[in-house]
């Protein structure tokens, strides 16, 4: 029993370590798009990854990273897509939020699942100077998951992950 | 629920999102402005997206190996069954614009309701674009507003647009034998259930735009069992070149 938890803790953790693609401040596990890690039978694992947006270019390479870093990790790996529940921004960790700030992505604001947070009028804060004096310049950005920004105080453009 | 009708149903949905999706990403590199260069192919890549999660499980339920690029790729005319307001061309961008708030409009309370379909996957699919529907109608709303209470030249426009529009409309709420076998199995939202709501949301909107909507058009309908409108063939060339040219080319 003990062997097989940390059999499993071994797959999560090298799953878990996978860089996004397109944002890669933060890992997999950060934006919460790796869902679970389940050993099988022996060496064989099926991990879980749920993409963010339906259509993610990056959710490919993602699957195939994982599948990656768990063979390497001496595991057979399967890779299941899962729609359901639907990714929200709310599971990216406070880890996975401060990495993206120090990268200089505005995280999302949270509770992103009610329909207030995307009709509402959304407080972005600046992830250079944190000032909240800022305007937003287009609903959508370089990638499906942002969304374009400017500070009126420093005046840098950035990029906010939005919430979904 | 027998797979036929589900097949079909997934079929219906699936090549409206992807003819849509299609339409906008025409836009890309010709939008008036570098924001909307980036916004409508986005919007693109969520319709898209949609459709692919779609025709998979479509290819899956219908089990005859085909895949989610066969039917998205290798079908004629006449087995692409989207409604037709989504395959007729772009016009100018507030045309576009109003196109994509009827019809994401529609879809965010269809979405809604097949949450709760008696179907998973089509319920797990459905959480996902909801989310993204409601980005779709903030971004095309926020335009129909700006461009009817805006000059006359935009005002005018919009008005052209909605006359344009208008008959396309009726399509999305039809029904037929299909649509209600997969009602009464609970696979999806009686359409006409959605209207009144669906009309007070456009009645919201196009009061703030000044204009005021037509609902209660003549219906053209036949895109459903596959009788299109002559754009129809010259999108399906572009949509389909590289594969019919190609033969199973992969990238």
């Amino acid at each position: 029993m003990v062997e097989t938890m940390s059999q499993e803790q071994a797959a999560w953790n090298a799953a878990a370590a996978v860089l996004d693609p397109e944002v890669p401040a933060v890992t997999v596990a950060d934006l919460g798009i790796l869902r679970s890690v389940t050993l099988t039978d022996d060496r064989k694992v099926t991990a879980k990854v749920t993409p963010t947006y339906s259509g993610c270019p990056a959710v490919l390479a993602i699957e195939l990273a994982i599948e990656t870093a768990l063979l390497d990790a001496g595991f057979e790996p399967k890779i299941e897509r899962v729609l359901s529940p639907a990714w929200t921004t709310d599971w990216i960790t406070d880890e996975g939020r401060e990495k993206l700030r120090v990268y200089g992505i505005a995280p999302p604001v949270k509770a992103s699942n009610s329909v207030r947070a995307l009709f509402g009028g959304t407080v972005v804060a600046c992830p250079r100077c944190a000032s909240t004096t800022t305007t937003r310049i287009s609903e959508f950005g370089s990638t499906a998951c942002k969304a374009l920004y400017k500070c009126d105080d420093c005046h840098e453009p950035f990029d906010y992950f939005k919430c979904i | 629920m027998t797979s036929p009708v589900l097949f079909e149903t997934l079929l219906r949905l699936a090549d409206d999102h992807l003819i849509l999706g299609h339409r906008l990403s025409e836009w890309c590199g010709h939008a008036p402005m570098l924001e909307e260069d980036l916004a409508m192919p986005n919007i693109a890549l969520d319709l898209i997206g949609q459709s692919r999660a779609l025709y998979a499980y479509a290819a899956e339920v219908e089990g005859k190996g085909q895949s989610e690029d066969d039917l998205a790729f290798l079908r004629l005319e006449k087995d692409y069954h989207n409604i037709l307001m989504v395959e007729r061309p772009n016009g100018d961008f507030g045309h576009t614009m109003l196109r994509q708030f009827l019809f994401s409009s529609f879809m965010a309370l269809f979405w809604d309701r097949a949450q709760n379909s008696t179907d998973e996957t089509l319920a797990g699919i459905a959480g996902k674009a909801i989310k993204e529907s409601l980005y779709h109608i903030r971004h095309s709303a926020e335009w129909v507003i700006r461009l009817g209470d805006g000059t006359d030249e935009s005002h005018n426009r919009m008005v052209a647009a909605n006359t344009a529009l208008a008959p396309y409309i009726g399509e999305l709420f039809e029904t037929d034998d299909v649509t209600n076998t997969a009602i009464a199995s609970g696979i999806i939202p009686r359409a006409s259930d959605l209207r009144s709501a669906w009309e007070t949301q456009v009645q919201t909107v196009f009061e703030q735009a000044t204009l005021t909507p037509t609902l209660d058009h003549l219906a053209q309908t036949g895109g459903r069992i596959g009788e299109h409108t002559e754009d129809m063939g010259f999108l399906l060339a572009q949509l389909q070149f590289m594969q019919r040219t190609y033969p199973n080319m992969t990238w």
